[in-house]
């Protein structure tokens, strides 16, 4: 398979070309701005016959977005920060309204004080939306992941957003294989949607719903969220069987022997591998989880792959202002609430504002982790990496 | 892990360091090895001291975290180790590369290096006479791969005869002003090795 120096940008707005979606509409925003503006230079040289709608601001973005999938038209856009903030309200429509949207997001962290760098607080901030939600470790994964969202997203009618670590990954360029056009069309295939405004009969998108079925239409969301964790995984598979690739919705890193695992998301799951293999090499039985998608909450998945930890590091890019510590922490605490306290959990909140986090730091509290789970006690269950003061 | 080749370049915004540290990464793929090539994350902005980087290996790099002791310094514009810590970081076997005029001797005394190995080249000076501008980028990509062995000049030039060649078809002057200028550059440049080595 051909390799093309590509930054995670540009590798999403291949995928994008791939596509083809019918319908982008998309407003700019660092570190996000790339992807669309690549995609956008796609239209006007003719290599997509998208019809392309740039908008006055994210919201509008979104909404035409949503107007453009209940026509039933194949939808996407991109965004980041602030962009998918002013999204919000809207998210939650798509969502509500099964509408298959694929955002390519870029995570970056929200003002104030204003930063254009990498932490998971946007993303985060809509975790609840309803909207699948998959973090790449890099650009490889990044356009495969957007491929497969588009299967993932039409088969079980929820909107989709594929994000990646701004600058981080966003801007960095590395090989990525890139299929052909035909491979990428065959395996998204035609577009599905639940419903359409052109289908023949004519229907009402989006009417009041209110003590009668609004209870009903919102479980059966969730119902669709629970489930959906089939189908992110056989698509996956029949990706990886057919392109010799894939990303398991959490990938396991040197964990089979291993007491002590690490948990983290995004592009410091590469570095934390890097950490993983110089703590093996001095003897310590440390693995990883890089938790591939966030939304649906893979927590059976976690249960089985933490059942033999006895100490669990995590590495969490955000925080949920509860002072519980960070999401990761929280969701996979409750998960396996009732294995405890045979686990004990130690939480870090790192890189917020695009903070570097290098090897010796990840390979630092692992040892912290270490001595904690000889002692049997976690001294503090809240702690930062690289925080200066 | 060990065998990971750092590079950091130094430049200033619209030098073309972010450029030459694709370029280079891109070529380094073209040779099948595996390359990570990014900028200093900020807003661009003409004139003001940027810097770019390079990861190299026979093997996957999963790690991305950012660069803090790179094996080698290129400096595309002298006047920034005036102001800039070019060196902070530089390995004590590493190699600094430095588009100038000026002698070894003096370079190792103002920035104070002891074993580091000091290539200089007139980069400017090169791409003025070939290129017709200031663009000390390509040139640099030259005499790079002289000093290290990260790939060989065959490969560079090889790859950019290519890159270029899709980018400038109606152009072959500016393909050729390239080309001559990456040669001429590896050729030129002139290495010292540290004291005590």
């Amino acid at each position: 398979m051909p390799r093309r120096a590509l930054t995670g940008n540009e590798a999403m707005a291949e995928a994008m070309r791939q596509i083809n979606p019918d319908v982008v509409a998309a407003y700019p925003i660092t570190p996000a701005t790339e992807i669309v503006q690549i995609f956008a230079s796609f239209v006007s040289d003719g290599l997509v016959t998208t019809q392309f709608i740039p908008t006055e601001s994210e919201h509008s973005a979104i909404s035409a977005c949503v107007g453009a999938s209940a026509a039933g038209a194949r939808v996407m856009t991109g965004t980041s920060s602030q962009g998918l903030a002013l999204m919000h309200e809207v998210l939650y429509q798509a969502a509500g309204l099964r509408a298959p949207i694929v955002i390519c997001e870029v995570n970056r962290s929200l003002s104030a004080p204003i930063n254009i760098h990498c932490d998971h607080s946007d993303t985060m901030g809509s975790k609840e939306a309803g909207w699948i939600q998959i973090y790449a470790e890099d650009s490889q994964d990044a356009y495969d992941s957007v491929i497969q969202a588009i299967r993932i997203a039409e088969t079980v009618f929820l909107p989709t957003m594929v994000s990646t670590d701004g600058f981080i990954i966003s801007h960095c360029m590395q090989g990525v294989e890139i299929l052909e056009d035909k491979q990428v069309q065959d395996f998204i295939g035609p577009h599905r949607s639940a419903y359409s405004l052109f289908g023949g009969a004519p229907i009402t998108v989006g009417p009041l719903d209110l003590q009668d079925y609004y209870f009903e239409h919102r479980r059966q969301l969730m119902e669709a969220m629970n489930t959906s964790l089939t189908t992110l995984d056989a698509v996956n598979k029949e990706f990886k069987q057919k392109f010799g690739r894939g990303y398991d919705i959490i990938e396991e890193y040197k964990t089979e022997d291993a007491d002590h695992i690490v948990m983290a998301m995004g592009s410091t799951c590469g570095t934390a591998k890097v950490a993983i293999d110089k703590m093996r090499a001095k003897g310590v039985k440390v693995g990883l989880i890089k938790l591939h998608v966030f939304r649906p909450f893979p927590h059976e998945q976690l249960k089985k792959a933490l059942s033999k930890a006895k100490f669990v590091t995590v590495l969490d890019r955000s925080d949920t202002a509860s002072s519980m510590g960070g999401p990761i922490f929280v969701e996979t605490r409750a998960a396996l609430y009732d294995q405890m306290p045979k686990i004990l959990f130690a939480d870090y909140i790192y890189g917020l504002g695009g903070r570097d986090i290098d090897i010796e730091e990840i390979a630092t509290v692992i040892e912290k982790g270490e001595k904690m789970k000889l002692q049997g006690k976690v001294e503090k269950p809240l702690d930062y990496i690289g925080l200066r003061e | 892990m060990s065998d990971i080749f750092e590079v950091r370049w130094h430049g200033r915004g619209g030098q073309g360091a972010k450029t030459a540290a694709l370029l280079f990464g891109d070529a380094i793929m073209s040779t099948g090895k595996y390359f990570q090539a990014f900028p200093e994350y900020g807003p661009e902005r003409m004139g003001a001291p940027v810097q770019a980087f390079n990861r190299s290996s026979a093997e996957p790099i999963t790690m991305h975290c950012g660069i803090k002791e790179p094996k080698v310094v290129v400096i595309l514009d002298p006047t920034l180790m005036e102001t800039q810590p070019v060196t902070e970081g530089l390995k004590a076997d590493g190699i600094i590369l430095v588009n100038t005029n000026a002698s070894a001797d003096s370079l190792r005394q103002k920035l104070k290096l002891k074993n580091q190995k000091i290539c200089t080249v007139d980069a400017s000076g090169i791409s003025r006479e070939l290129l017709g501008k200031e663009l000390p980028n390509t040139p640099m990509l030259g005499a790079l791969v002289r000093v290290t062995d990260v790939i060989g000049i065959d490969d560079l030039i090889k790859f950019v005869e290519k890159t270029l060649g899709k980018k400038f078809k109606g152009k072959p002057e500016v393909i050729k002003g390239n080309i001559d200028s990456i040669r001429r550059a590896y050729n030129e440049v002139k290495v010292t090795d540290g004291g005590g080595k």
